[in-house]
């Protein structure tokens, strides 16, 4: 890990990893949606409702882990003032925010079958929604400066702040009394789910995971790439012949 | 109503698995796409940039 520190090491090791996260994206999600839609069972009380489970559980693990990643980030930039933290957390925010999306769209379109309404203003509904404004503060921040650095350090504060969301959504449905059922994947007991169900959500998952990533190094990617050509353009401006002196590019990110 | 339409129908939720699963679609295509997009600017734009640095500097 130390090694990605560097950008250009970053590149470097972003490069051969994108392709390999692309194809397993691809290869894992066909196959998720196969067992998802077709080969897996019905469930015995929810019917075929049960088959929003294997978008809606992936993409609120991956909403979670996101904002605790933009946190991570957040942590690194402000504290050793890392280099790639800004990057990376500019990288991650939307991509966090779809699943965010996806989490609240797939979960209230499976709550009116379930339990006859498509919204409840219970804890976990509700801190998932906070989590999703989080993500939109983030990126307004991000882009509200001027000057960059700035915009980063103020986005950076507020996912340092909005991390205290994602414990309360973590255990929202153990401290309060809500519609929403209790994790049934735990690290410390066996999942209350049929191994027939489980294969889907874990294919799923998994394709969900690479795409995650592999979106996350593009933008990351592009970001740099977007920096280097502005620190260029000013090098280029700077020059006695420069056609148009002052001139570089304009915002390319 | 034919095999394949029952199977589609889900049993009556089809209307909340569809939807569902479309806007899932819709939004990670489009992120993708996106992304895709700007990262190929980007890398142009640097590649340009790098040309217009190695060409000579002409004499005033």
């Amino acid at each position: 890990m130390a090694s990605l520190a560097n950008p250009t090491q970053f590149s470097r090791v972003s490069a051969k990893a994108l392709p390999v996260l692309l194809a397993l994206a691809a290869a894992l999600i066909a196959a998720g949606l196969w067992l998802a839609l077709v080969a897996s069972p019905a469930d015995y009380q929810q019917g075929d409702s049960v088959r929003i489970m294997y978008i809606h559980v992936p993409s609120a693990w991956l909403a979670l882990m996101g904002y605790t990643g933009l946190a991570v980030c957040g942590l690194f930039a402000l504290v050793w003032k890392h280099a790639l933290a800004d990057v990376l957390a500019k990288a991650t925010a939307p991509v966090g925010a779809a699943f965010a999306a996806i989490t609240l769209v797939s979960g209230s379109l499976w709550g009116k079958p379930t339990w006859g309404t498509y919204w409840v203003w219970d804890a976990r509904l509700t801190s998932v929604l906070i989590l999703f404004f989080l993500y939109l503060g983030h990126i307004a921040l991000t882009h509200a400066f001027e000057d960059e650095a700035r915009g980063a350090r103020a986005a950076a504060i507020l996912a340092l702040v909005g991390v205290v969301n994602v414990p309360i959504i973590k255990w929202s449905v153990d401290w309060w009394s809500t519609l929403h059922q209790p994790a049934s994947i735990t690290r410390f007991a066996a999942p209350a789910i049929d191994p027939s169900m489980l294969r889907p959500l874990f294919v799923m998952a998994g394709g969900l995971f690479a795409y995650f990533f592999a979106v996350i190094l593009m933008r990351a990617r592009a970001e740099l790439a977007a920096r280097k050509a502005r620190a260029l353009a000013v090098a280029v401006a700077g020059r006695a012949d420069a056609p148009f002196p002052g001139a570089g590019l304009g915002e390319t990110a | 109503m034919s095999g394949l339409a029952q199977a589609l129908a889900f049993g009556g939720y089809g209307a909340y698995v569809w939807p569902a699963y479309g806007f899932a679609a819709a939004v990670l295509i489009g992120l993708f796409v996106a992304a895709r997009r700007q990262l190929a600017r980007a890398e142009r734009d640097a590649e340009r940039m790098r040309a217009a640095l190695r060409a000579p500097e002409p004499r005033s």
